[in-house]
C-alpha cells in the first residue's frame, strides 16, 4: 500500500508540462508499477537478509561480553523495569522495544554456572561525538574486569587510544569502583579506583571516566538487589 | 536539556555537515560565490531540513517500523515532496525571493545534506525535538559554512591566485583550512 | 561495422577512467564519498558499492528508457536508485557487517551521489543497456580509483599504513591531519592542482611543437 500513497505525492512533482503529454493515467501507472517492484524488490532484499543481519548484530555484542567477562561462556539478558531486574527473553525484548528504550544488561556464567558478573553498556559525549562502551562488573568485588569501545570517533593518533592503548586499558582489569571512579595523571595512579589518563587525550579519559561513574550509578544498585533477591530465593529453596 | 544543546552545538561547529561530513558539497563549490546567495541557499536548505525531520519523525513512527525496508524510498519522497512545498510557498509568498534561489531550490533535492539528516536521525533514534534541534543546527552549520566559503571567495577575487591553482583546487584547500579550523571547536562539551 | 561498434564501445568504456574522470576531472560526486576515504579499505568499498549501483542502474535504466514517459523519467529514474541502493545497503550489511559499520550512513547516501543520477540523464536514457553497462562500468572503476588514490594518501601519510599494515614501523610520527576531515580536501585540492598542472605543461608542449 505504501507505494501507492508515494506516487500520489508523486506525480504532481516531476508533471511539468511539455509537448505531448502522455495521459496522466499512463504516468500515474508506469510510476505505480515502478513503485510495487521496487517495494517488492527491497521487501525481498530484507527478509532474505534480516536473519543475518540480525545474526550478526548478536553476534557482535556477544562478541563484547565474553571480552568483558572473562571466564564467561553464557549469558542472560535482563531488564531494568518497574524498578528491579528481570530476567527476559530476547526475542519477545523485540516487540516491547518500540515505545520507550529497555534498559538491559548482560549476566554473564562461567562454566560451573556461577555468575561472573554483569556486561553494562554505557554512552557519553567524549571530545568529537558518542563514545559507547562496554563494561564487565563483578559485583562481589564491586570492580570493573572488563572494558570494550563500542563506538569512539576521537582523534586518531590521540583519543582512539582510549580502545588502542594497552596501558590505558590496564586499568579496566580490575577497577574499583567504590566510592567513585576518580582520575589520576599518568604515572600517578596509587589507589584501586584511579584510571591513569592517556597524555594528550585528557578530555577523552575524562569522558570514559564520566561513563563509567554514571553507568556504575545507574547500576549498581539495581545489581545489588538482583542479587540479593536471586540469594533469598536460593537460601528459601534450600531450607 | 544539556542533551539538546549538546546536540544543537555539535551539528552545528562540532560534527558540521559541509566540514567535517562532506556533505552539500556540489552546491558548496559550485553556486557560493557571494555571501548574498549563500545566505539565501543556506535558509532554504535548513528550511527543508526542518520540514524533513517533521516527516522522518512522523515515517519513523507509523510507517518505517512496519516496514523498514522502504526507508530509502520514503525519505527520498519526503524530501522531493518537501522541496517542492517549499518552492510552491516561496512562489506564492515572495515572488522577488522565488526568482532569486532560482535554480537553487531543485538543487536541494539532491543536496546529500537532507538526506543525511533523514538517516543520521534515525541512526542516532532521535524523537521529534531532538530530531527539530538537529536539523536546525544542521543546517544552520551548512548556512555558516557556506557564508564563510562565499566571503572567502569573495575576497580572493581581488587576490593574485596563480592560475594554475584557481578554481575548485584552491577552494578545496580553502575549504580543507576551514574545516581544520572547525577542529578547534570539538572538545568544547566535554572540557568540564 | 563491427570494428566500428568495437571501437565505440572501447571509447565509452575509456573516458569514464580518466577523460571523464568523475571525481578529478568533472568534480562531481564527492559529497558523500570523501568522508569514508580515511583508509584505503574504505575508499575501495565505497566505490565498488558505487560501481555496482551505477552499472545495474545505468543498465536498468536504459532497458526502461522507452517505457517510462519523459514527464516522469527523474522520479522513476530516482526510484530505481533508491531500491537498488536500499538492496546494496542489506546485502552488506548481511554479509559485510565490519565494512557496513565502517561506513554508516554513507551507503545510503550513494543514493544522492550525483554521478549516478547525471549518468542515467545524461547518458543511460538515451543509449542502449550494452552501451550504458560500459558506461557505468568505466565511470565507476574511475570513480573507484579517485577514491582509492585518495585513500591511500590519506592512510600512508595519517597512519603510515596501507591496507592497514604498517609501512614505516613505530618510530613513523603520523600526519594525523590527513586522516581527518581536513585531510580529505587538502588532497584532493592538491591532486586538482597536479592535474591542472600538467594539463598546462601538455598544452605549452604541444604549442612549443606547433612553432
Amino acid at each position: 500500500m505504501e507505494e501507492n500513497k508515494n506516487i500520489e505525492i508523486n506525480t504532481p512533482d516531476t508533471g511539468i508540462p511539455e509537448e505531448k503529454v502522455p495521459s496522466s493515467f499512463r504516468l500515474i501507472f508506469t510510476l505505480g508499477i515502478a513503485g510495487f517492484l521496487a517495494g517488492l524488490i527491497m521487501a525481498g532484499a530484507y527478509i532474505y537478509t534480516k536473519p543475518m543481519i540480525d545474526a550478526n548484530k548478536a553476534a557482535a555484542i556477544e562478541r563484547a561480553i565474553y571480552k568483558v567477562l572473562p571466564n564467561c561462556v553464557s549469558f542472560k539478558l535482563l531488564e531494568f523495569k518497574e524498578g528491579k531486574l528481570t530476567s527476559i527473553n530476547p526475542k519477545e525484548n523485540k516487540k516491547a522495544a518500540k515505545g520507550e528504550v529497555p534498559r538491559l544488561v548482560y549476566m554473564g556464567y562461567d562454566k560451573s554456572d556461577r555468575v561472573v558478573g554483569f556486561a553494562i553498556l554505557g554512552s557519553e559525549i567524549g571530545f568529537a561525538d558518542v563514545i559507547t562502551i562496554m563494561v564487565g562488573y563483578d559485583a562481589n568485588k564491586k570492580t570493573i574486569i572488563g572494558y570494550e569501545v563500542l563506538e569512539c570517533k576521537e582523534t586518531p593518533g590521540l583519543g582512539d587510544k582510549i580502545f588502542k592503548d594497552p596501558n590505558f586499558r590496564k586499568n579496566f582489569t580490575a577497577l574499583l569502583t567504590e566510592p567513585d571512579i576518580l582520575f589520576a595523571k599518568k604515572g600517578e595512579k596509587h589507589k584501586d579506583n584511579e584510571v591513569e589518563a592517556i597524555t594528550g587525550a585528557t578530555i577523552s579519559s575524562k569522558a570514559v571516566i564520566r561513563l563509567l561513574n554514571n553507568s556504575m550509578k545507574e547500576w549498581k544498585e539495581p545489581i545489588n538487589n538482583f542479587i540479593k533477591a536471586d540469594e533469598n530465593k536460593i537460601n528459601e529453596i534450600k531450607k | 536539556m544539556g542533551n539538546l544543546v549538546w546536540i544543537f552545538v555539535s551539528a552545528l561547529l562540532i560534527n558540521n555537515f559541509v566540514l567535517s561530513y562532506f556533505l552539500g558539497l556540489c552546491s558548496f563549490f559550485g553556486v557560493t560565490t557571494k555571501i548574498d546567495t549563500a545566505i539565501r541557499l543556506g535558509a532554504a536548505n535548513t528550511f527543508v531540513m526542518i520540514i524533513t525531520a517533521l516527516c522522518v519523525y512522523a515515517l519513523n513512527t507509523w510507517i518505517l517500523p512496519y516496514a523498514p525496508y522502504l526507508q530509502m524510498i520514503c525519505f527520498i519522497v519526503v524530501i522531493a515532496s518537501a522541496v517542492q512545498f517549499v518552492e510552491m510557498v516561496i512562489k506564492k509568498t515572495s515572488p522577488a525571493l522565488f526568482k532569486a534561489l532560482g535554480i537553487y531550490l531543485p538543487l536541494i533535492t539532491t543536496n546529500c545534506a537532507i538526506l543525511a539528516i533523514a538517516l543520521f536521525t534515525t541512526n542516532k533514534g532521535y524523537g521529534l525535538v531532538e530530531g527539530l534541534v538537529y536539523a536546525i543546527g544542521a543546517g544552520l552549520g551548512i548556512t555558516l559554512a557556506y557564508v564563510l566559503l562565499a566571503g572567502i571567495r569573495e575576497e580572493s577575487r581581488l587576490a593574485n591566485i596563480p592560475k594554475l591553482i584557481q578554481g575548485t583546487a584552491i577552494n578545496m584547500i580553502i575549504a580543507g583550512i576551514l574545516s581544520m579550523a572547525f577542529m578547534g571547536f570539538a572538545g568544547l562539551f566535554s572540557s568540564h | 561495422m563491427s570494428q566500428d561498434n568495437t571501437s565505440r564501445a572501447m571509447e565509452e568504456f575509456s573516458k569514464g577512467l580518466w577523460k571523464e574522470n568523475q571525481i578529478f576531472v568533472t568534480i562531481l560526486g564527492m559529497c558523500p564519498s570523501l568522508a569514508v576515504t580515511n583508509s584505503v579499505i574504505n575508499g575501495l568499498a565505497m566505490g565498488v558499492a558505487t560501481t555496482v549501483v551505477l552499472i545495474l542502474s545505468n543498465l536498468l535504466i536504459s532497458l526502461f528508457r522507452n517505457v517510462i514517459p519523459n514527464q516522469v523519467r527523474i522520479t522513476a529514474f530516482i526510484i530505481i536508485i533508491a531500491t537498488l541502493v536500499q538492496v546494496i545497503d542489506f546485502l552488506l550489511a548481511a554479509l559485510f557487517p565490519s565494512i557496513h559499520k565502517e561506513l554508516g550512513a554513507f551507503i545510503a547516501l550513494i543514493v544522492v551521489n550525483c554521478i549516478i543520477l547525471g549518468r542515467a540523464e545524461a547518458f543511460a536514457a538515451k543509449n542502449p543497456p550494452w552501451l550504458s553497462v560500459l558506461d557505468g562500468t568505466g565511470m565507476g572503476i574511475g570513480f573507484t580509483f579517485a577514491l582509492v588514490v585518495i585513500g591511500v594518501i590519506r592512510e600512508i601519510l595519517g597512519n603510515g599504513s596501507l591496507f592497514n599494515i604498517s609501512l614505516f614501523g613505530p618510530k613513523f610520527e603520523p600526519w594525523v591531519i590527513m586522516i581527518l576531515p581536513p585531510g580529505g580536501f587538502i588532497t584532493l585540492g592538491f591532486l586538482l592542482l597536479g592535474f591542472s598542472w600538467y594539463a598546462q605543461r601538455k598544452i605549452k608542449k604541444s604549442q612549443q611543437k606547433e612553432k
